[in-house]
Parts: structure tokens; C-alpha cells; sequence
């Protein structure tokens, strides 16, 4: 595998809520964690900037209100960015910002070009839709307009990540957690996306089904060669996920590098603490 | 005409206002105009979308004609038409050549619709991505990008479950290729007498403050899959046990004794017509 090509150059992706003063517009050192106590913004990102390597997984990893979440919602245009761009080598040669085309072009690379597993699956799934049409809809909003061709990709998706035959016309409201984040990682598998988003995939999950759902992950990545960026604040999913790891604390990339790397030989203080706590 | 109201029950102001988004709708087919809905002599949910629309567009001249499920004498035609001669004093007719303006509970006539005339469609739902996104907001944009997989999914999650799309009525249109409708609940018979219709065909939900037009000769197409092709209800073999007609929209009506099934016309004045002329002949 050519692990030296660029699937996503991501640059400068601020996210900020709220207009920000005079005082923390300049000097950042006013700043609380992330918020200014005279203005009351907020900067859940700043300046974050990395290239993503074909079929590598990217860990990203930091403490609670880190702004992980809101980054990877930004590249999936769940959010609008403050300011910063990302390219795709594969939409229009790499040369325009995605984070600045129109809401049906993003639509378009939604559809096409990435997929998304979220935290909670109540914002993935139509939960009363059964869990065969849920994997569907991606395809029928990429064009497909087979029903026999939607069941046949939509029963292989669901096959690796073993959902039962007979519970595929179910409502995903009546599975379980772990059922739910599978039918929720077949959807976001279903375009054949090159990219994809994981928010925290295994967050409550009990431990045999988190790790059934990592091996799917890690199966996924091998067989398939999609790239993915995995937010976790648990260092055990990223140990043995990524390839390498940002570590984000208060909106900012503190340290990037291996995985074992960061993990067997901590540089910044933050990190220090969080990989002490691991062990 | 003999009572205090205004001509056709409206004040000259309201009349401009529905008449100012009849216009724009026309002018975008398929897409829903939000309007200044009036309050009504009748509740909301009994076709006063539809009435907002005839009153603001009739005059003296016209010719009214209203159908509730394809009969000209139920509940709500009549109260419609009483509602409506007694606003304007126009003529009115059940004859659907003769009449001008149509006003329909959720049928379009048997009888070909021609050049010049309106057929005014009572809508009580007229979102038709509804059932997979609550939010107006939300879908007011789905249907700026054209993002219509919401409607298919109802479709496919129908043959999931049941081997067809079923549901009879209110099967989702797209118009001109731009816009995904909800034709009001009318059965999927009368869908294909949409598409490249002669008359003008307007839609209004009065509760839901939308008004949406089919402009005559407008390409309408119903909503289906390349494996599973949109299908009429079937009408092989049935024939109105009153005038013999077939390939019409039938009624079903058990004999609860003898549990005989029988057909018959849904369109009581088309049946009409067909009896006096085989009486005639």
C-alpha cells in the first residue's frame, strides 16, 4: 500500500462560537482553557492543520471539551468553520476548499466521498427506518435507483458487521448500543467512501462489543484501505487504532507524531499526565 | 345575491395576497409557497386551502363544480358549494366539461380535463419528506439542494416490508425535474393525469399555509424504482355495476350478508353521464 499518498490536506480550520474581542482576537494567553472571560467566546478549534495518508488511521485524542468532536463535524459540514480549508485530491484535483462550496456540493461529497460514524446514533440512523433502509439511503442519495442492487450491497454491509438476516428489517430503535454503532459504521461503509469519520465509536459500549467493534474497525481498514480519523478520548481504542495521533487540548494540536511514539515517549506535560494515566 | 359578504367571502386585500402566491407558484411547479392563511367560516382540515384559492380566483363568470372523493353530493362538496354560491352567487354544475373551476377532496375527474380550466386540489399534508424529517426548517432545505433520497426511502422501506410500494393515495411526484410533491392524498389511479395536464392544476393547504401549482403541459412524473416501476391500481376485469364503464376508478362495496364484492363508479357524475347516455341511445 502507497502509504505516501495525500487523501485530505486539512489547513487552519478554526472553529470559534462567538465573535471574540479585542482582548483574545491578538493575545491568546487571555484565554481560559478555551474561553475568553471578557467576551465569553469560545475557540473550540484553532489552527489546526495535518495532511491524511491513504488507508492510515488518525487518532485524535484529548480531554473532554477539546474541541474533537466539533473538528471532525466540521469536516463533515455538520457545522460551519470559522476559518481554515481542506482539500481532497479526488474532488476537482485537489484545488478547491471543500469547507467553501455550496451546501448541495457538500452534499455531494457527503454522498460520495466520506462517511461518518457518530457518537450518538440518533444522529446517524432514522431510528424508525429499518436497519436495511438506513444503509440504503445513503446509496439512493448517490443515485441508485435498483432496489435489487441497494439489497445486495446493503445485505453484504450488513454481513461484516453481523447483523443477523433476520433483524435487518427491524427498527434500529429496538437494537442494542452495540448493534446500533454496527448498522451506523454499514451505513457510513455503504458508498465505499474513502474517508471516514469515527466520533467515539466505542463511548459506551460494554467491553466484549467495544471490542468487537474494533476489530470490525481494524478489519474495515485492512481489507477495504479507507482512511479514517478516529476521535477517542480513550487511549486504549487509539493504542491499538492509529497509526499515528494529534493530541488536542483546549482547541489546539499540542503534539502529533506514531502512536507508540506519543505513547512511549510523551513531550508535552498534558500528554505526560494522559498516557501516565493509561497505565 | 342576497347576503352582507364581501363577493366571494374575502375582503379585497386577503384575495390579492392568495392570488400574489397562486402566481408564484405557478411560476416555480412543484415548489411550496408559504401564504397568509385566512380564517375560515369551516375548520381547518376540511379543505380550506382549497377554498382560500377558488375564492380569490372566481368570478361572476365562472362555472363551480366541487367534488369530495369523487362524489358531487357528499358532506363536503355540498357545504363547500353551499358555502361558495352563497359568497358569489356563480353558477354551479356537477358536469366536469362545463365547469370552469373544479374544486376536489382528493380526486382528479375521469373526464379529460381541458385548456382554460382550474382544478383546485384540497392538500391536508403537503410536505411530502415529512415522514423522515419533522423539521420545516430541515426540509425547506432538502428541497433547495434537491436532496429527495427521504422520499425513495419511504418507497424502498415499503418493498422491504412488503414485497411493492404500497399506499394508496399521495404517492410523491416529481415535477419538471426540480421539485419532489406530495399531489394531495389523490390515488395513484389519478397520478398519471397529472403529467402534461391541459388545465391549470392548483394545490392548497389551508391549515399548513402553502399554496403549490401544477402549470398545465408540465412534465410530472411519479416517484419510483428501475426494478419496481410505478403501478396504477388495477382495475382488470371490474365494471361500474351502474353504468358498465371500465378502466375507471372504482369504489369497492361488500355485500355484508352475502359477501358479494361489487364495482362502481368513483366519479358519481362521469357515471351519471355514462347512464343518460346509454338511456338516451
Amino acid at each position: 500500500m502507497d502509504f505516501e499518498k495525500k487523501i485530505m490536506t486539512v489547513s487552519n480550520i478554526t472553529k470559534q462560537f462567538g465573535d471574540g474581542c479585542e482582548k483574545c482576537k491578538e493575545e491568546k494567553s487571555v484565554l481560559v482553557k478555551n474561553y475568553c472571560p471578557y467576551c465569553q467566546t469560545i475557540y473550540a478549534c484553532r489552527n489546526i492543520s495535518f495532511d491524511l495518508y491513504e488507508g492510515e488511521i488518525l487518532g485524535i485524542v484529548g480531554e473532554s471539551g477539546s474541541g474533537k468532536s466539533t473538528f471532525v463535524r466540521c469536516l463533515y459540514f455538520d457545522q460551519e468553520t470559522t476559518s481554515g480549508s481542506a482539500f481532497l485530491p479526488s474532488y476537482e484535483n485537489g484545488e478547491v476548499n471543500i469547507l467553501s462550496v455550496s451546501s448541495q456540493k457538500k452534499r455531494y461529497l457527503k454522498d460520495y466521498l466520506m462517511g461518518m460514524v457518530y457518537q450518538n446514533p440518533f444522529l446517524g440512523l432514522k431510528m424508525s427506518f429499518s436497519a436495511m433502509s438506513n444503509v440504503a439511503e445513503k446509496l439512493i442519495a448517490a443515485g441508485n435507483r435498483n432496489v435489487g442492487e441497494i439489497k445486495g450491497i446493503s445485505n453484504d454491509l450488513l454481513d461484516i458487521v453481523n447483523i443477523e438476516k433476520f433483524r435487518r428489517n427491524d427498527v434500529p430503535a429496538d437494537f442494542s448500543g452495540g448493534m446500533q454503532q454496527r448498522v451506523q459504521i454499514a451505513k457510513a461503509l455503504s458508498n465505499n467512501p474513502p474517508i471516514l469519520f469515527l466520533d467515539e465509536v466505542t463511548t459506551g459500549l460494554d467491553l466484549s462489543v467495544q471490542a468487537n467493534v474494533l476489530d470490525l474497525i481494524k478489519k474495515i481498514q485492512r481489507d477495504l484501505k479507507i482512511s479514517m480519523i478516529i476521535v477517542s478520548h480513550d487511549l486504549g481504542v487509539i493504542k491499538m487504532l492509529a497509526d499515528r495521533t494529534l493530541v488536542m487540548l483546549n482547541g489546539e494540536i499540542i503534539e502529533s507524531g506514531l502512536t507508540d511514539q506519543i505513547l512511549e515517549d510523551p513531550q508535552e506535560a498534558y500528554t505526560q499526565q494522559l498516557v501516565h494515566s493509561l497505565l | 345575491m342576497t347576503s352582507n359578504y364581501n363577493f366571494g367571502f374575502f375582503d379585497e386585500v386577503s384575495k390579492r395576497e392568495i392570488r400574489r402566491k397562486t402566481l408564484k407558484a405557478i411560476s416555480i411547479p412543484g415548489y411550496q409557497v408559504p401564504f397568509a392563511s385566512r380564517e375560515m367560516p369551516i375548520a381547518r382540515g376540511w379543505g380550506t386551502g382549497g377554498l382560500q384559492l377558488t375564492l380569490s380566483l372566481i368570478n361572476k363568470n365562472d362555472i363551480f363544480k366541487a367534488i369530495d372523493q369523487g362524489t358531487d353530493e357528499s358532506v363536503n362538496a355540498v357545504n363547500i358549494k353551499k358555502l361558495v354560491k352563497k359568497t358569489t352567487g356563480v353558477k354551479e354544475t356537477i358536469d366536469t366539461k362545463e365547469a370552469t373551476i373544479i374544486q376536489s377532496r382528493h380526486r382528479i375527474p375521469e373526464e379529460k380535463l381541458e385548456k382554460g380550466q382550474i382544478l383546485v386540489l384540497q392538500v391536508p399534508m403537503p410536505e411530502p419528506l415529512r415522514y423522515v424529517e419533522s423539521s420545516e426548517q430541515k426540509t425547506k432545505m432538502l428541497h433547495a439542494d434537491g436532496e429527495y433520497s427521504g422520499a425513495w426511502l419511504v418507497l424502498f422501506e415499503k418493498i422491504i416490508k412488503f414485497g411493492r410500494m404500497t399506499g394508496g393515495a399521495a404517492h410523491p411526484v416529481m415535477v419538471k425535474k426540480r421539485y419532489v410533491m406530495s399531489p394531495s392524498p389523490i390515488p395513484k389511479y389519478d397520478n398519471p393525469k397529472l403529467d402534461n395536464n391541459e388545465a391549470l392544476i392548483l394545490l392548497g393547504a389551508g391549515r399548513e399555509k402553502k399554496i403549490y401549482a401544477v402549470p398545465p403541459y408540465t412534465k410530472v412524473e411519479s416517484l419510483a424504482f428501475e426494478d419496481y416501476p410505478f403501478e396504477i391500481e388495477d382495475t382488470k376485469g371490474k365494471t361500474c355495476r351502474l353504468c358498465g364503464a371500465k378502466d375507471v376508478f372504482f369504489d369497492e362495496i361488500e355485500d355484508e350478508l352475502t359477501g358479494k364484492v361489487f364495482y362502481q363508479c368513483n366519479d358519481t357524475s362521469n357515471c351519471l353521464k355514462n347512464i343518460n347516455e346509454k338511456e338516451s341511445a
